[in-house]
């Protein structure tokens, strides 16, 4: 199969960088796989896992939001926040649940109630696949 | 003439000193070194953040739906000014070097008949621009207490820039910092975040996507809303964190500098003490001597 570039950079560090089959990324709509050739794009991000297929072998990262763009050069992947998920800190991720669960229980309702619980599900879901692979 | 232990004195007091800027460098030299990963590990991230939204503004190029931040207000009227210092002194001529290239800028523009606003970031900024441009400045950010420099702080700062660009109090906005290039050198820098201003050129960027327009999920408007604020921030970190390792590498050469002239000082006031005892013990003898004689 055809291979492509794919960079996934976060503020704290360019994590990856090389020629990959295909890339799964969490998208706000929906997850979505990327493989050589696809069409311009930009999305947003998700909270998320993040599924790198390289020659057969896959890596998984979690992305904590961010943007992808997909052009002719390949695919770049802005993360906010990103670790591979054997690094992943996951007291990191209980202390913002716990902290969103007390913002969610003070805000009004709206919109940005309405962002924020959707937000904190991505965040549980996370929290979830991570504990599944753990205990593999 | 001062005497003899007024000069003991004045040479241990400036042992004293040496061994203090000495002990500032060997922390600055220390601080560098994370700062400076910091700042090169940043680098990767504003890079492609430019290049993606540079290929995006090249598709969006001349649509009237182009949002503001992007595409500017189409006035320079109001220009503000963003001026990222550091908390504290003794770093050289890092401070002044910034407000320097900012208030000839400042001048120049109020020369022209625009209007100046100034955002101060950091203290000593503000301390050096408030005595002359006390009306300008609206308003002051101090990032003290602040150990670790992340994402958050500059996150702040942008969504601030933001809301006053919402609120139609400005038209450009310039950031200025100090963009660390080594220990010894740091090159204060003007760069342009509102509208902001590409590497590669807009016509480039259509060129390279073979005139091809994205497709975005979701809406462009959402993402761009968002991204725009996103690429802000992005920017202010990288100026924040080139800031530090410049600050750190200014302070590092300037105490270098002290703690060589401190040697140098207690060099020559070890010599003079020295043959001013000697003077003395000479004196005393030829009293003695001429005493005796007079016997």
């Amino acid at each position: 199969m055809a291979n492509f570039h794919f960079n996934l950079v976060s503020p704290a560090k360019l994590l990856f960088s090389g020629d990959v089959t295909q890339v799964d990324v969490p998208g706000l709509e929906g997850d979505f796989g990327v493989l050589a050739g696809h069409a311009p794009m930009v999305s947003s991000l998700r909270p998320g896992i993040l599924t790198v297929h390289v020659n057969g072998t896959q890596e998984q990262m979690v992305v904590l939001g961010g943007f992808a763009e997909v052009s002719a050069a390949g695919l770049t992947v802005l993360a906010d926040l990103a670790t591979s998920v054997g690094d992943f800190d996951r007291d990191l991720l209980k202390t913002r649940i716990s902290n969103m669960e007390e913002s969610v229980k003070q805000m009004e309702p709206g919109n940005a109630l309405d962002r924020a619980i959707e937000r904190l599900d991505h965040y549980y879901k996370i929290d979830s696949h991570l504990a599944g692979t753990a205990m593999h | 003439m001062a005497s003899l232990k007024d000069m003991r004195n004045r040479i241990a007091s400036t042992k004293a000193t040496q061994k203090i800027t000495k002990a500032m460098q060997m922390v600055a030299a220390s601080k560098l070194r994370r700062a400076q990963v910091a700042a090169e590990a940043a680098r990767p991230y504003a890079e492609h953040m430019d290049k993606v939204l540079g290929n995006i503004a090249g598709s969006v190029a001349g649509l009237d739906s182009a949002p503001k931040l992007l595409a500017g207000t189409g006035g320079d009227q109001v220009q503000l000014l963003v001026v990222c210092t550091a908390e504290r002194g003794l770093c050289g001529a890092f401070n002044s070097s910034i407000v320097r290239l900012a208030r000839d800028k400042a001048r120049a523009l109020m020369a022209e008949g625009k209007e100046v606003k100034i955002l101060c970031v950091g203290r000593k900024g503000y301390d050096q621009l408030r005595r002359l441009f006390e009306k300008q400045i609206i308003e002051t950010i101090e990032l003290r207490g602040v150990r670790n420099l992340e994402f958050q702080h500059a996150e702040k700062i942008a969504q601030r820039i933001v809301e006053l660009f919402d609120a139609g109090a400005f038209d450009i906005a310039t950031l200025f910092f100090s963009r660390f290039k080594s220990v010894i050198s740091q090159i204060p820098t003007a760069q342009q975040i509102i509208p902001p201003v590409f590497a590669t050129e807009a016509g480039d960027a259509a060129d390279h996507m073979g005139g091809a327009a994205y497709e975005y999920e979701p809406e462009e408007e959402d993402i761009l809303s968002d991204l725009l604020p996103r690429n802000l921030a992005v920017q202010v970190f990288r100026a924040l964190l080139e800031n530090a390792a410049s600050e750190q590498g200014a302070r590092m050469s300037a105490m270098d500098n002290a703690t060589r002239n401190a040697g140098e000082m207690i060099r020559k006031q070890t010599l003079i003490y020295n043959r001013t005892r000697q003077a003395m013990i000479t004196k005393e003898l030829i009293e003695i001597i001429s005493g005796a004689e007079a016997l």
